[in-house]
């Protein structure tokens, strides 16, 4: 992992310079939602990671700011990998879109929208990708019931 | 009884087409000439592709969800299902993620025999989409061919594992068992078997003039539009672009491997194949590495928090018949934390994200499919292209159901 680089990147980027923790050897840079698209703006432009592999979400129900969503971002230059974190809360999980910087983004939220129901604002197609329409509810809250089914076909009385 | 059932899809498309010329034409989800279930939803002009939107999901099961409910080492059977072409890779990199969260240093032998089976693994792989490939072109010859060999790979992997397809055989801190006697002599034979049909192949298709114009020029995708599209594995390497987790960071064993990264030019159909098909020759020449390298000795860690003690024992001493009990019964305890890791899969890269916060099951599991990210990009590859490319494009991108819909 090139320390230089981690160094600009938490000069660059954090608030006050502060610590850049590196969990299992991928550094994690924690925002606030507001910050979402600039950072990755920042991060893609000026340091490299161009290309944006995963985008999903972790489930925290009775905490505050309920969901975090976690983007893994890949710098095909420099080989390093890099972990955004933000939290939405449960009355509003809106966070931006990452559509604008990369392609992938599009399919890849589809499929945390479907789980999760966060809204990615500027994403323009949020249609259910793993789920089929008229799913209701987020399958990967842990509200949701294991058991729930929700067939579209009806089973066939015995 | 009312049988109408409710369109599982909603299409970007409006049913009809504003110009005359123009038609909508729905494909799959079970068409017979794609391998896979998805449904592609074209508009055409004539036989050209305007548009398309491709819809995954079919197989969706719930895979993350199930995972939150079980011990660590009970996903092991579900990640085999994920590409169920490669179920090997998936155990290993299952497992990887997990010892990163428990900091368990893997044996010597354990990390040369998960090299080696990996790479068997990418071969199998590599010949069930070259072989479902051909066969959409009407190569049913190279078809058999490839389809004999990869069944004298599966069969000697159920020699070792019992299982031809899902192995279940990864263990965190080590694997399932050891290599039976004989194994490797038989590995070394069907090395052999596989250097004849490959060599057939070649001379089947790489010069063929139909094979050539069916595939040159199809289904291209610039190395741009491959990064910007989250592209990695052959996808991304038929572009020219050398990326390989294998060699960039290397894990398990690679760094004491000798072999090469194939690319390609054009990023079409081709360069798809023949990038494959050169990974499998590098695959072969690993393997043969990885034989002369393994090493004596354990393949288990040793590590009671995750590594189930030896049979005799349980049945001998109380401390080891309380080790399974509760290894069994509560599922290792991981440290609370959260960990990606990834390995080069035969499609791309397939990453775990895990969240634990230290009890004997999952917080959260989840699995970087390259499949699912490749579907994101396939409506560009299908565009512009005529209605007849549309399979032997999508086969091209080796989507695989088990690991796209999760």
């Amino acid at each position: 992992m090139d320390a230089n680089l981690l160094e600009r990147i938490r000069h660059r980027l954090t608030p006050a310079a502060a610590e850049l923790p590196v969990a299992h050897g991928i550094p994690v840079l924690a925002l606030g939602a507001s910050q979402w698209l600039d950072t990755a703006r920042t991060l893609r432009d000026e340091f490299g990671f161009d290309m944006l592999l995963d985008v999903t979400a972790v489930d925290w129900p009775g905490q505050p700011l309920r969901f975090e969503v976690v983007a893994h971002l890949y710098s095909t230059s420099d080989l390093l990998r890099l972990r955004l974190k933000s939290r939405v809360s449960e009355s509003a999980p809106v966070i931006a879109s990452l559509v604008p910087l990369y392609a992938s983004a599009a399919f890849i939220e589809r499929e945390c929208h479907d789980m999760f129901g966060i809204s990615f604002a500027g994403n323009a197609d949020l249609r259910p990708i793993l789920l089929y329409e008229g799913f209701v509810g987020h399958p990967l809250r842990k509200d949701y019931p294991k058991r729930r089914e929700q067939p579209l076909v009806r089973y066939r009385q015995a | 009884m009312d049988m109408k059932i409710p369109n599982p899809v909603r299409s970007a498309f409006a049913p009809t087409p504003a110009d005359d010329d123009r038609v909508i034409v729905n494909i799959g989800p079970s068409h017979p000439a794609t391998h896979g279930t998805v449904q592609i939803i074209t508009e055409l002009d004539g036989e050209k592709v305007l548009r398309a939107d491709v819809h995954c999901g079919y197989l969706h099961r719930g895979f993350e969800k199930e995972c939150e409910s079980h011990t660590w080492h009970n996903l092991i059977p579900y990640v085999d299902r994920l590409n169920y072409c490669s179920g090997l890779i998936n155990d290993f990199a299952y497992c990887q993620a997990v010892e990163a969260l428990m900091q368990v240093q893997i044996t010597p032998r354990c990390r040369m025999l998960r090299t080696l089976l990996g790479e068997y693994s990418r071969i199998a792989d590599h010949i069930t989409c070259v072989a479902a490939a051909l066969m959409e072109l009407g190569a049913m010859t190279a078809f058999l061919y490839l389809m004999t060999l990869r069944d004298y790979i599966y069969e000697h992997l159920a020699d070792l594992t019992g299982a031809r397809v899902t192995y279940s055989y990864g263990r965190i801190g080590g694997l399932a068992r050891d290599l039976p006697n004989g194994w490797l002599k038989r590995l070394e034979q069907v090395l052999v078997e596989y250097e004849t049909y490959i060599g057939r192949i070649h001379g089947l298709m790489d010069h063929n003039r139909i094979f050539i114009d069916r595939m040159r020029r199809v289904g291209m995708l610039s190395q741009a539009q491959a990064i910007a599209y989250g592209c990695t594995g052959p996808m991304l390497r038929s572009t020219g672009l050398a990326r390989d987790l294998r060699r960039d960071t290397p894990y398990l064993a690679y760094a004491d491997l000798d072999f090469e990264v194939p690319v390609g030019i054009l990023g079409d159909n081709y360069d798809r194949y023949f990038v494959r098909m050169r990974e499998m020759d590098e695959s072969v020449h690993m393997i043969r590495q990885c034989v002369d390298l393994l090493p004596a000795g354990p393949i288990n860690a040793d590590d009671p928090r995750c590594v189930l003690p030896d049979k005799k024992l349980v049945y001998r001493e109380i401390e080891s018949l309380i080790t399974h009990f509760k290894l069994i019964i509560d599922g290792p305890r991981v440290p609370a934390g959260e960990v990606y890791s990834a390995q080069e899969g035969a499609n791309g890269e397939l990453g775990f994200y895990l969240v634990s916060t230290g009890e004997g099951q999952p917080y959260r599991v989840h699995c970087r499919a390259p499949s699912f990210v490749h579907m994101g990009v396939a409506h560009l590859m299908l565009q512009g292209g005529q209605l007849a490319d549309v399979v032997p494009t999508f086969g091209s991108i080796n989507m695989i159901g088990g690991e796209c819909d999760r």
